[in-house]
């Protein structure tokens, strides 16, 4: 007699809003097939808290608060896209020394935000001790933000004309000595998990994103590079004065989650360089510009800045009609277009690599749904 | 053990002596309980990158017996940290009730205590509390880490005051029917 023959059906699996690799609070319903995945669709909005519309209330010097709550991992570099934009539209000059003071937090910024990454992507494979070591090298870097900006995660730190305040005595040695402990570690990142041959073995051969297909989806930031695009919009498009600065922009070569990992790692080395040019830079002189009010009123008009944040370009659109608030703000949050590549990337995975394609795309949910 | 602690007061209050061997076990298991309170990893938004650097290096909670587990049938404390818009409320609820009794809540950030920053925004529940029961708030926007461990031995003298013959733990029902979140 032979067996009858094994019935399949589809499942349907749920992953998320509450799972701890999902990295905030993300659905994505997959279909699976045995252990191959069909289908993938990715629900957002569960952190939907209104700022674009937020930002039609409050007054335009208020929004910098409310911009570092986009991507929480790297204020800073929100809130220069956002006073980028603001600038523009006001028309003020920003002195030099606010200029360099913008990239040295930038850049810190970056390196922190990379930082967690590079924690977090090791508890989604399943190494626990990288976490511990990237968050003891975070806590310095906070350190250094709070004597600065009095916060350790929400800066409110780069202004519209300058930024918030002089940096206190004795700040560029420190850092300097932060740098100089640091530069080690990240060898020690590399014995530790970069080269590790579990973690090569889970993340070499899954979530290959062609060059093609990342241009297609609009992703941008390190997912790009890694994919062989030498974009970075320090270079292409420099805003503050990181044409006068001396660095590479790491690519990496096939697009998988490894290179997409090791192009961050990359990227934190040439911001120690960039950080260490900028405080060498650094010369006396005013940090605010002159003339910005407390209750500002720009001319009518539109205008788009856009920096190069952790987790790629990140821009904002601000209309003016000639009042106290914007009239629109839109953001263009990186986060939410390197999301959408997963229905076409995690189809015909396996079930047991969404966790690290999921963590190596780097998503920050409050970006997403702002 | 909860079938135990549930029926113990039941069978102690009617023996002679009983009161007192009730007010011994208070102390065991109060003792017990205060010492490894385990959070849900369970992260929302801004406040939960200092929730997760609680857990790591320098503040280190797992000396306290703070242990993070990842779901939430493991855990005995629902920290909420961050934000919570209407399209979480509803699986915020279900988290919650998934979690075994005895169970605390508590409240990281002031968007969770009252809408924080969002507090005029369309999509934002202004205040966990309207959905879920809360012990310990803690302010802050966000909070530091020093602020958790401090909202969290704060809970652990309000565990140290349980006591079994009153229904230790069960913490306040909340009653089931159309909620509204705003
Ligand atoms: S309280 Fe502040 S830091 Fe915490 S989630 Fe809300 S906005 Fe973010």
């Amino acid at each position: 007699m032979t067996p009858a023959p094994l019935r399949t059906d589809q499942l349907f699996v749920n992953l998320g809003p509450q799972h701890p690799s999902t990295h905030g609070v993300l659905r994505v319903g997959l279909t699976l097939e045995g252990e191959v995945i069909m289908r993938a669709e990715p629900d957002i909005g569960y952190l939907h808290r209104g700022t674009e519309k937020l930002s039609e209330i409050r007054g335009w010097n208020q929004l910098v608060a409310l911009s570092d709550r986009w991507d929480y991992c790297n204020a800073m570099g929100n809130n220069l896209a956002y006073c980028l934009a603001a600038e523009k539209l006001l028309t003020v000059e920003v002195p030099e020394r606010a200029q360099h003071l913008r990239a040295v937090m930038c850049e810190l910024n970056r390196i922190a935000s990379h930082l967690i990454f590079f924690g977090t992507f090791g508890i989604d494979i399943g190494a626990f001790t990288p976490f511990l070591h990237a968050f003891r090298e975070r806590e310095m870097l906070l350190d250094l933000f709070e004597s600065c900006t009095g916060a350790r995660l929400t800066y409110n730190y780069i202004r519209i004309g300058g930024v918030m305040r002089d940096l206190p005595k004795g700040w560029p040695d420190l850092c300097r000595e932060f740098l100089e402990f640091f530069k080690p570690r990240l060898q020690e990142y590399d014995t530790l998990l970069s080269f590790n041959p579990i973690f090569l073995d889970r993340t070499k051969t899954v979530g290959h994103i062609s060059r093609e297909s990342a241009l297609n989806w609009g992703v941008s930031g390190p997912n790009l590079r890694a994919s062989g695009v030498k974009a970075d919009v320090r270079k292409l498009d420099p805003y503050c004065l990181y044409a006068k600065y001396d660095f590479e922009i790491p690519v990496g070569k096939t697009g998988c989650c490894w290179d997409r990992y090791y192009c961050r790692m990359l990227e934190i080395k040439e911001s120690v360089r960039i950080v260490e040019q900028a405080l060498g830079l650094l010369a006396d002189g005013p940090v605010m510009a002159k003339g910005v009010a407390k209750i500002l009123k720009p001319a009518p008009g539109e205008s788009y800045g856009h920096v190069e944040a952790a987790r790629g370009d990140l821009g904002v659109h601000l209309i003016s009609d000639g009042n106290t608030a914007p009239y629109r703000l839109h953001v263009r949050a990186p986060s939410f277009m390197n999301l959408q590549i997963l229905q076409e990337l995690l189809v015909g995975q396996r079930m047991s690599d969404v966790i690290a394609i999921l963590g190596s795309i780097d998503i920050v949910l409050g970006e997403v749904d702002r | 053990m909860g079938i135990v602690l549930d029926k113990l007061p039941g069978v102690c209050g009617v023996l002679p002596g009983g009161a007192g061997v009730l007010a011994a076990s208070d102390e065991v298991v109060n003792w017990a309980r205060k010492r490894s309170v385990w959070p849900v990893t369970f992260g929302l938004a801004c406040c939960a990158i200092e929730m997760m650097a609680a857990y790591a290096a320098r503040f280190d909670t797992d000396r306290l017996g703070i242990f993070p587990r990842p779901s939430p049938r493991q855990a005995d404390l629902l920290i909420i940290a961050g934000t919570v818009v209407k399209k979480m409320a509803e699986p915020i609820v279900q988290i919650f009730h998934q979690m075994p009794e005895p169970r605390w809540v508590l409240s990281l950030g002031s968007c969770s205590n009252c809408g924080g920053p969002y507090y005029d925004s369309y999509s934002v529940v202004k205040g966990v509390d309207k959905i879920i029961p809360v012990d310990v708030y803690v302010a802050g926007c966000p909070p530091r880490p020093e602020a958790l461990i401090y909202g969290i031995l704060e809970l652990q003298k309000k565990i140290e005051k349980m006591s079994l013959a009153r229904g230790a733990g069960a913490t306040a029902q909340i009653e089931t029917g159309p909620r509204r979140y705003d």
